[in-house]
């Protein structure tokens, strides 16, 4: 039996080396990845981004604990991929995520796995996608992806996950921060964690003054010289609108986790019934396809090019006498750099 | 484009509370290049061999300054063997009597550091440990 066959037998240990084999980029990865493929696809992938220190780890450990003792319902498996930054000296990383998982232990219906962002940016690590379709052909029902939690660029985690959660705590920023583009953008739920600190209520209240304008319920349209007010849902019938609800958690003493669990699983309907869950899936592999195209292209065009020519053309670039986007030119025309 | 990183759980089995030595290991070996998971205090030898499983690390680091190292670190070995990780090297680390050690290396304990090791030594033999085995497979 091959390494996948084992995977989607349930072996962990098959699962965890196929998971190193993935993140590692070896040609065995690639391998079981291909077995798996036709196996993913069922998995409802929700990504947790937000700034250091806001309680993603802790708010995954309560999500998931409940998924696993559901007040109704059976029980969920659940793997969470956490994501912690590598040292951009060392390539060191210290992966700390698991420590507030702690109570998830001795489950044999969840998956953790720690992983280094290695070099990448965007909060994610090159591989991480790959991970998740590891663990999504494994059988778990709900995968967790953690991002790194460096701020507000992190939007990454948006193309690869079904339901984002963009995790604030009081106290972290004015409410200028909440107008500014990005990482608010991408939120399916915005999740105030530690909403038993003193300032929770003002930053529940800038998240919805900013979801109102972002999703306005009224639009004021000029129509031949006259100012008109339409409703949104009016003018739009194709689909409901979904509006990103706020939900105060305190993940540590497990509260809020029932509505935030409940506001995930609207989404995911939501998702089903308008058909966004096939047009994310679908950007979602066209975004992989490409990613991988542009690497595999790139290889074999440096297979093809010498690096004598290649190395006299940076030269060039170097010295300021040839455009980098000349040079581009120039090597993929084949021409030698003269 | 293969990368290959040293993976390493550093955990604190049984009840002690003191963790500057553990984190201190771990961030020369952060240092040192190597991914480096960290599970917190008071964790079970279950916990620690069900984190080694799921993290496939190459190595294991225990820090015990309870003395009960004669219990849990046998447990801990028979469970990741159990588990089918063989393979994975175990370095004890703490306040281990000099009778005790010989013992532990006999169960099969990569090494055993007391106070005072260089964490430089940590890295080399962790290097030699893991590197050393994959270039003999």
């Amino acid at each position: 039996m091959n390494i996948a066959e084992q995977v989607l037998e349930g072996s962990r240990l098959a699962l965890s080396r196929v998971l190193t084999y993935i993140e590692n980029d070896q040609p065995e990865g690639r391998e079981a990845l291909k077995a798996l493929f036709p196996h993913t696809g069922k998995a409802h992938i929700v990504g947790v981004t937000g700034a250091p220190g806001t309680g993603k780890s802790s708010l995954v450990n309560r999500l998931a604990y409940y998924y696993r003792h559901p007040p109704e319902g059976e029980p969920k498996r659940v793997a969470v991929v956490a994501v912690d930054p590598s040292s951009p000296f060392t390539g060191g990383a210290i992966l700390g995520d698991r420590i507030r998982m702690r109570d998830l232990a001795g489950d044999p219906g969840v998956f953790i796995r720690s992983m280094a962002s290695r070099g990448a940016l965007g909060g994610l690590a090159r591989t991480t996608a790959g991970l998740v379709q590891a663990l999504d052909a494994a059988g778990f029902d709900i995968v967790f992806i953690e991002t790194v939690g460096a701020g507000q660029a992190e939007v990454d985690v948006a193309r690869l996950a079904h339901t984002t959660l963009v995790v604030e705590a009081p106290g972290l920023g004015d409410d200028v921060q909440a107008i500014k583009a990005g990482i608010l953008e991408i939120a399916d739920i915005l999740v105030v964690n530690k909403a038993d600190r003193p300032g929770a209520d003002a930053t529940v209240r800038a998240l919805t003054e900013m979801l109102k304008m972002a999703h306005p319920t009224q639009e004021t349209i000029m129509h031949h010289g006259q100012r008109m007010v339409i409703e949104v849902g009016a003018r739009r019938e194709d689909a409901p609108l979904w509006v990103p609800p706020v939900v105060r958690t305190v993940a540590v003493e497990n509260e809020g986790i029932d509505d935030l669990a409940q506001a995930i699983a609207r989404h995911r309907a939501h998702l089903q019934e308008t058909g966004e869950w096939q047009i994310r899936d679908r950007v979602r592999l066209q975004s992989e396809l490409e990613n991988l195209l542009r690497d595999t292209l790139m290889q074999r065009w440096r297979a093809t090019v010498s690096a004598d020519v290649y190395r006299a053309t940076l030269e060039q670039v170097f010295s300021r006498r040839l455009a980098p986007s000349d040079a581009v030119a120039q090597l993929l025309d084949g021409a030698p750099a003269a | 484009m293969a990368e290959r990183r040293i993976r390493v759980l550093i955990a604190k089995p049984g009840l002690d509370g003191h963790d500057r030595g553990a984190k201190v290991v771990a961030r020369a070996l952060r240092d040192a290049g190597m991914e480096v998971i960290y599970t917190g205090l008071r964790q079970t030898p279950e916990m620690i061999a069900e984190a080694a499983l799921q993290e496939d690390v190459d190595v294991v680091g225990l820090s015990i300054l309870s003395g009960a190292h004669m219990a849990l670190v046998p447990r801990i070995l028979e469970l990741l063997r159990q588990n089918g990780q063989d393979h994975v090297k175990v370095f004890v680390g703490g306040i281990i009597p000099d009778e005790d050690a010989p013992r532990l290396l006999e169960m099969g304990v990569h090494a055993v550091y007391g106070p005072g090791t260089l964490t430089d030594d940590i890295v080399k033999d962790i290097r030699q440990a893991v590197l050393g085995t994959e270039a003999g497979e």
